[in-house]
């Protein structure tokens, strides 16, 4: 009998004396469920798929890396990467310029307010929305044919033109992410340090030196949110792909995002197995990326910055 | 969340109705307005017709159809089903999938009547392995749809060879006028000329070799097809800028006169006269022949009606495919499709397109059935991806082929 009421007691202190670690991870659990089930589990199996050559219905036949070496030898897939890489750079300009609108408009003057809301407009409106309206103001018989015409360029589609489509359909998707950004720094310099610019004030700051070493800094959370954003936007810079040109010219605008849905779930597609290894190429990018950046967070953290 | 629902009911009643004597199970994906209306008047006349039998439609919508046949004809097959003619059936007939209907095409096995005479031009797209696995009951044709008036003021009669065709094409340069307007965006379109050129130029058995992945992109006989192309895409003879317009965006060039022809299906029609072209000014004709004495197969997509091989009622289910096959049936349907019936014995309202198209099929040599049917789906997107990139880069023939070749040994491997 002493021995079943020992039990019980120790039962309940362990609970006590564990009480303080385990609640935390009791409050994580149903997050970390869903995070193992719709994140981490989709990842694994992506990866696994990949290796099949596998129609979505019929049996899957495992091919191993011949998904793999065939990306290597398919020049739709360096298109596709090289199109990445154009949208990964000038995309990189949403941030500068969103920067720029938001100092800009962080003015106090009558109507402000509605200003503001109008330069942040183009972030509400749909991407589907924008990919369609770019591609009427593109269309030579559209908005822009007639100053095309002036300037020479008579009948000139740059969203047929191979060499430029991409271009045309960058310049779509940065409209409503200089919004973004803009939005994020607008935020930002409502929270400046109104002592620090007081002081930079008094020790002699002003213009650009005050903006560069007073302001800017100060803005570094919402710097890098802003990248981080336009970066991970650029990557899955799927939807204006789709509306815009669905990869043609023949191929020429594809991104491996559009081009992974393309080989795997378009009409024509249903090659679960190579679209899988395009997907794992562009979550090997992303990975890369995410690394080096949260690398970077950590390292100014430690420094206190 | 409708169209889970529809599927639910589906699912349930092919599970429920099938195992009743005299009750057929019909699955389809006729949703749009017009085939659904056709369909509801050839199901009530059947029924009518035949008292004894029971109909069950278990209507899927058109895009889950394609994902949907693969499964319910191997888990739980109706006795009845839509489909397509040519390559795009051949995998479910080569799973066994579906039922073999020779019997019906047969001069003995048709009831009231004589079935090959009056399909005989539609019999080849039905045929695999020598045998017939269905019955077409709607099909249109792929043409020249061209400006009368613009032809008449440039001196131009409609081209029956190749010759006159490019001459055609040369005076309408000439005088302004772009020869033929198109829209790749979608690419399909360019499809559309390359089967053309191909039909023409080396025949409709040599189209279905290539298309069954038989013949390599790289024979000397494909490089004459883009040989003849090369005399429309060189020249210019095409419309600037088709890789940014969808089909229709190309129509416009051609309603306000800045274009003259078109190679395009009959459902084009609508939108011709919609701009405001009327049959005074918009005009059909065949495309013209290329290399003489091959025989002129015709485009013509089919749709189609199969049994499954898993049918629990063969006997109503084939009542039901001669039913669908007699001409009086295939008029009345085709009248509220809008399109045109297989039957040769079949007449067609009076419209200038219409008659022009079933004069024309009915006298077809053999009907292909449209590059992206024709060819196994991967296939067909890398190949009208090459066609929409040389008839912007002619220069870029053989790199295209032999891309198209790499892909041809991957996909029919």
């Amino acid at each position: 009998m002493p021995n079943s009421t020992h039990i019980v007691y120790r039962k309940s202190s362990w609970w006590k004396l564990n009480q303080q670690r385990l609640t935390p991870w009791i409050f994580l659990f149903p997050g970390l469920l869903l995070f193992l089930v719709y994140v981490i589990w989709p990842i694994f199996n992506s990866l696994y798929i990949s290796l099949l050559q596998w129609d979505g219905l019929s049996p899957a036949i495992y091919v191993g890396l011949t998904n793999y070496i065939e990306l290597l030898d398919d020049e739709y897939f360096y298109i596709s990467l090289l199109n990445n890489l154009k949208w990964l750079i000038l995309f990189m300009l949403a941030v500068p310029i969103g920067l720029g609108l938001a100092v800009f408009l962080n003015q106090t003057i009558f109507g402000i307010r509605l200003i503001k809301s109008l330069f942040f407009f183009p972030f509400v409106i749909s991407q589907v929305v924008i990919g369609i309206i770019f591609s009427w103001f593109y269309n030579p018989r559209g908005v822009i044919g007639p100053f095309l015409d002036k300037i020479g360029l008579s009948n000139y589609a740059i969203l047929a033109d191979e060499n430029f489509a991409t271009y045309g359909i960058i310049f779509a998707g940065i409209y409503p992410q200089i919004a973004y950004c803009m939005i994020l720094y607008l935020t930002g310099l409502n929270n400046l340090n109104t002592d620090q610019i007081e002081a930079g004030r008094m020790d002699g700051a002003k213009g650009l030196s005050l903006f560069k070493n007073i302001i800017l800094p100060q803005l570094k959370p919402a710097t890098f949110l802003a990248i981080v954003v336009t970066v991970i936007g650029s990557l899955r810079s799927f939807d204006m792909v789709a509306i815009m040109t669905q990869g043609g010219p023949y191929g020429s605008t594809n991104v491996l995002a559009y081009y992974m849905f393309e080989t795997a779930l378009s009409e024509y597609g249903y090659r679960m197995g190579y679209g899988s290894a395009i997907a794992a190429v562009l979550f090997t990018i992303m990975m890369f990326y995410i690394l080096f950046f949260i690398y970077r967070m950590y390292q100014s953290e430690k420094k206190g910055l | 969340m409708k169209k889970i629902i529809a599927t639910l009911t589906a699912i349930l009643a092919m599970g429920f109705s099938s195992s009743f004597a005299g009750t057929l199970v019909i699955n389809t994906d006729l949703t749009d307005p017009a085939p659904k209306a056709a369909f509801e008047w050839a199901f009530n006349k059947f029924q009518e017709e035949n008292p004894d039998v029971t109909i069950e439609v278990n209507n899927f919508d058109h895009e889950g159809y394609k994902q949907a046949i693969r499964n319910f004809l191997t888990t739980s097959p109706p006795d009845v089903f839509n489909w397509y003619a040519g390559n795009r059936m051949l995998p479910f007939v080569r799973a066994g999938l579906v039922e073999d209907v020779s019997d019906i095409w047969s001069d003995t096995g048709w009831v009231d009547g004589n079935l090959t005479e009056g399909m005989s031009h539609a019999k080849k797209p039905m045929t695999i392995g020598g045998k017939q696995w269905g019955i077409p009951y709607t099909y249109y044709q792929w043409g020249v749809y061209y400006r009368k008036d613009i032809f008449e003021a440039n001196g131009i009669s409609v081209p029956t060879t190749w010759d006159e065709f490019v001459a055609a094409c040369a005076t309408l340069k000439a005088a302004g006028v772009t020869p033929i307007t198109i829209g790749s965006k979608y690419l399909w379109t360019t499809a559309g000329v390359f089967d053309y050129l191909n039909l023409r130029t080396n025949g409709y058995e040599f189209h279905m070799a290539l298309t069954k992945g038989e013949i390599p992109y790289t024979d000397p006989r494909v490089h004459a097809v883009f040989d003849k192309w090369d005399e429309l895409v060189k020249p210019g003879y095409f419309l600037e800028n088709h890789a940014s317009l969808a089909w229709q965006e190309a129509i416009p060039p051609m309603i306000n006169g800045e274009a003259a022809m078109y190679v395009m299906g009959n459902f084009s029609v609508a939108l011709f006269k919609e701009g405001g072209l009327t049959n005074d000014n918009l005009g059909f004709f065949q495309f013209p022949e290329i290399t003489p004495g091959i025989p002129m197969a015709e485009e013509a997509p089919t749709d189609t009606m199969h049994i499954a091989s898993g049918a629990k009622n063969k006997t109503d289910a084939k009542r039901f495919l001669i039913f669908l096959s007699r001409a009086d049936v295939q008029e009345e349907m085709n009248k509220t499709l809008g399109q045109l019936p297989v039957n040769s014995g079949s007449k067609v309202d009076p419209d200038p397109f219409l008659e022009a198209g079933l004069n024309m099929l009915n006298n077809a040599y053999a009907m292909a059935q449209f590059y992206d049917r024709d060819a196994p789906a991967e296939m067909a997107s890398e190949g009208m991806k090459g066609f929409q990139e040389y008839m912007v880069n002619p220069d870029r023939r053989d790199k295209i082929l032999e891309r198209l070749e790499k892909v041809r040994q991957r996909v029919y491997k």
